[in-house]
């Protein structure tokens, strides 16, 4: 039943994810760091524009990237002119898109994290004499791992699941950027259904796996505080 | 000798601004306590000599300037044991890392566990610890530096009487020990007598009195020790007397009412207890004054 199986499209799905996680989990560091620390009155823009891509429609936020990137834009002119890089239909260019619409996936987790540690934990450190990064590093994230954990697996499923953006902005050219959601679709619209089951049914396990994983490690992990404490 | 004159805006909701004007001379090695009223402004006067919150105005610690013109020095470049009410241990490291985060000197930290009796506990996890040990080890990495001032917010507030007691003669090792200038905020007349030799009370962020600790105690004597205040927690009868209990201090005491007075308390009501040679009597708010 499976032989004759293009698994590309979830070869695809799960670089483009890994790809797109590790960028989003240095990038948002700093912002999710920033904005669990700052008192000042921008913080409420910052944090509304970073959440943007939870509400807009997937093709809103997919013609903004497919305009951007195109030479109708001045970014798009500028990565053309001077990097030689046109991201429109390319793997890169999905990595881009997916990068902006996973961000807030992997912020947010992260900043709650940081926001649940203790102030004085973070001061205990600099008065300690550790700077910033020191800090992070050696107090700040180690005590957020649960939070760590939920914001990568969150961000990688989501930009797995993926489709909207997706389409727009990748297209669907095999082996660059048909991945297994855009595939699923074309599938259906080939009436194709035996496949398109097989493709869907993998998902669903796959996803169902990578969750009970999340859970269980944070159940785990909290009843392991729990019970040394009580 | 160490020298604080410094300004600072209490950002105090609904009200009008209020600030903290504090100027103080404190000598090396004096045990000093803060106390006052909450919203007085002790522990950002802590805060402030830490780094951790900024103001106007000049710190001096001998010669070395954390305050003033040029700015001010970071809160790590001060030589400063700040130990919080909440611990704040790093939760991710052992009792022992906790300590050589802050200094790698492994026979400091050693000596430090010994003092406070922690050295079978090094490789615990702070999680398996009691608030009380919790503590003990946040004096340790407190102490790590080394430091010129320790500071003590409220460290003891969330202890039980005997774990305070326990812990108040570790303070009083590590200080001695150690030779630092220690301030500590207190509530606890016993923690001030037992500990400071100097008392510093702040009302509305302004020092209200600064005495000798022995001075504070004999007026806690005059105004305390037969009177009490507390609360009236419930009305019984025992045998067909008309008892009172009432919650004061730490105590939970069970005072018998006179006939007379059996219908002029009420439950949740605020009393005062009067001490008359050994025997107990019990009156309304404001009337103990009268013998």
């Amino acid at each position: 039943m499976f032989a004759g199986i293009d698994w590309t499209p979830f070869r695809l799905s799960f670089e483009l994810a890994s790809v797109t996680t590790l960028i989003l989990f240095f990038l948002s560091l700093p912002v999710a760091w920033w904005l669990s620390r700052t008192q000042r009155a921008i913080k409420p823009f910052v944090e509304a524009l970073v959440s943007m891509p939870i509400v807009l429609p997937p093709s809103v936020l997919g013609f903004y990237i497919l305009w951007g990137f195109s030479h109708d834009s001045p970014l798009g002119r500028l990565l053309e002119n001077y990097f030689d890089m046109k991201l429109l239909f390319s793997f890169e260019g999905l990595v881009a898109a997916s990068v902006i619409y996973s961000f807030p996936f992997m912020v947010q987790p992260m900043q709650s994290g940081f926001e649940s540690l203790g102030r004085s934990m973070i001061e205990a450190s600099y008065l300690a004499g550790k700077n910033t990064l020191q800090t992070l590093f050696y107090v700040a994230l180690p005590n957020i791992k649960p939070s760590l954990i939920t914001a990568t697996v969150i961000t990688f499923a989501h930009t797995v699941g993926e489709f909207g953006v997706v389409l727009m902005v990748g297209g669907s050219i095999p082996g660059e950027t048909k991945v297994a959601s855009v595939a699923i679709y074309e599938l259906v619209e080939t009436m194709d259904y035996t496949t398109a089951h097989i493709y869907s049914g993998v998902m669903v396990l796959l996803s169902f796996v990578v969750l009970l994983g999340v859970y269980g490690f944070n159940r785990s992990k909290s009843r392991k505080i729990k019970g040394s404490r009580g | 000798m160490i020298r604080i004159d410094i300004d600072k805006k209490l950002s105090a909701a609904g009200e009008e601004d209020m600030h903290l004007r504090v100027n103080l001379e404190i000598e090396r090695g004096s045990f000093v306590a803060l106390t006052g009223e909450s919203g007085s402004g002790k522990t950002t006067l802590l805060r402030v000599i830490a780094g951790l919150e900024r103001a106007e105005g000049t710190i001096f610690v001998g010669e070395e300037r954390w305050l003033g013109e040029g700015g001010a020095l970071p809160p790590g470049k001060r030589r400063i044991g700040f130990v919080f009410q909440d611990y704040a241990l790093f939760e991710n490291m052992t009792v022992e890392r906790n300590l050589l985060f802050v200094s790698p000197d492994r026979e400091l930290a050693r000596e430090l566990l010994e003092i406070v009796s922690m050295s079978s506990y090094a490789s615990r996890y702070p999680a398996t610890l009691s608030g009380g040990q919790k503590q003990r080890v946040a004096l340790c990495r407190a102490m790590m530096r080394r430091p010129e001032i320790l500071l003590l917010d409220e460290a003891l507030s969330a202890l039980d009487p005997a774990m305070r007691s326990r812990l108040q003669h570790d303070i009083l090792r590590l200080h001695e020990r150690f030779s630092t200038t220690t301030i500590m905020v207190s509530h606890d007349p016993g923690e001030i007598y037992r500990l400071a030799d100097r008392v510093v009370e702040l009302k509305d962020g302004v020092v209200l009195r600064d005495i000798d600790s022995r001075f504070a105690l004999s007026e806690n004597i005059a105004a305390e020790s037969f009177l009490l205040r507390g609360e009236l927690i419930e009305l019984i009868e025992e045998n067909g007397a008309a008892m009172a209990v009432v919650s004061a201090g730490r105590q939970l005491l069970k005072i018998a009412l006179e006939d007379a007075d059996a219908g002029r308390f009420a439950q949740g009501e605020i009393v005062e207890l009067e001490f008359d040679t050994g025997c107990a009597k019990i009156v309304p708010k404001g009337e103990a004054s009268q013998l």
